[in-house]
């Protein structure tokens, strides 16, 4: 009602200007408010899925080779050893490699689900199987090789995680015949 | 009646709701952290684990084409960082360097051109294409670094400073084992490693 007399006090511009300015009073907002609302959910997803992905890796400690123990005994039936060569080669032997168990002579696998994962699955329930003591896990030995990358190295400490193998070590010293078999063939 | 409550329900009143959403904008905003580009632009490998890594009392080794990045969280920490790195090698750094290396991203040069560095723009220092932190045997700065940064954050925040590596998925095995090695040599044996994430079924 106010803007009616603001009008009709303008005087020879009439009826039109009243018209107008009724209707400027109302903006309509929700083109405002979706934009708002885009923004909003873009800033809170960004910064809550902007943080990095870690893995933790723990080693041993690092002695020096005088006051190390000498080579601890271990059984052989619980040990698998997984060399990574270049090229996404993955050689894994079960036991000794001399004297492999049954089944377990070097054989080259892939990396992912149907090649080393399923191996690690159902040696680990062979193993468990073996030792009857939950306790007594498989044992594995990752040696990564000179031309194995980064990413070689943490799809298999991955495969670990996945797995849920019990105790795992990073082993970086290769027999003549380990190296063998990652070059040779 | 009906056609009046209608025609009410047409056009809700808006304001109140623009202003909260202006709020939580303006809120969501403030908070988040403009990202600095990164000095060593690395492609992660990917895993499933899904531990976050932590937001303070980190230091992250950036690994990628040779060269190894470093790179520290929290202003005061780096300061500290910067001054003894400063006392040990025999540079001096001004205020203003402190507090320009303090707000800047990984650095991946010798200790003796970091001056230079600092006196950079933003924008000119990933460009210039910095040869990455020395590790050899005979001139391990990386050691020194990782070592300054842990008294640096047990002075600041009095707690032990976590490191991660944040290797690039092409990297060969020894120049992560060399990283590596130089940390077990602090005895740091636990440490994380950055990863991108994989999806479940992999």
């Amino acid at each position: 009602m106010a803007e009616l007399n603001t009008g009709d006090g303008g005087g020879k511009k009439g009826d039109k200007k009243v018209r107008s300015k009724k209707q400027n009073s109302k903006v309509d907002l929700t083109a405002m408010v979706d934009l708002a609302f885009l923004l909003i959910t873009f800033f809170m997803l960004t910064t809550t899925l902007s943080k990095p992905q870690s893995m933790n890796l723990g080693l041993p400690d690092k002695d020096d080779p005088k006051d190390a123990p000498k080579d601890i005994k271990v059984d052989e039936n619980r040990t698998m050893t997984i060399l990574l060569g270049d090229n996404d080669k993955l050689v894994r032997y079960v036991g000794l490699l001399a004297t492999p168990v049954a089944g377990g002579k070097p054989k080259d696998f892939t990396y992912g689900k149907q090649g080393i994962r399923a191996e690690l699955i159902s040696r680990k329930a062979a193993v468990l199987d073996y030792t009857k003591d939950p306790k007594k896990g498989m044992i594995v030995i990752i040696k990564p090789g000179k031309k194995s990358n980064y990413r070689n190295l943490v799809d298999i400490l991955d495969e670990m995680a996945i797995v849920d193998v019990p105790t795992y070590a990073i082993v970086n010293d290769f027999s003549p015949e380990e190296k063998k078999l990652l070059e040779g063939k | 009646m009906a056609g009046k409550s209608s025609k009410k329900a047409a056009s809700i009143d808006m304001t109140a709701m623009c202003d909260v959403a202006f709020l939580l904008l303006t809120f969501f905003i403030l908070t988040a952290t403009a990202k600095i580009p990164e000095a060593l632009p690395v492609d992660t490998p990917q895993s499933t684990v899904q531990t976050k890594l932590p937001e303070t009392d980190l230091a992250t080794l950036t690994i990628g084409k040779g060269k190894v990045f470093f790179d520290l969280k929290g202003r005061e920490v780096r300061k500290r960082t910067l001054e003894l790195m400063g006392q040990k090698y025999g540079v001096e750094f001004t205020d203003d360097e402190k507090a320009t290396f303090s707000l800047m991203e990984g650095i991946g040069v010798p200790i003796l051109n970091l001056q230079q560095l600092i006196g950079m723009k933003t924008a000119d220092r990933s460009k210039a294409g910095q040869p990455g932190v020395p590790l050899d045997s005979l001139d391990n700065q990386l050691k020194e670094w990782v070592y300054n940064a842990r008294i640096a954050n047990i002075e600041v925040n009095d707690k032990e400073l976590q490191i991660a590596i944040k290797g690039d998925a092409k990297e060969e095995y020894p120049a992560i084992k060399k990283v590596m090695d130089i940390l077990q040599d602090q005895k740091i044996n636990s440490f994380s490693l950055v990863t991108g994430l994989r999806g479940k079924n992999f």
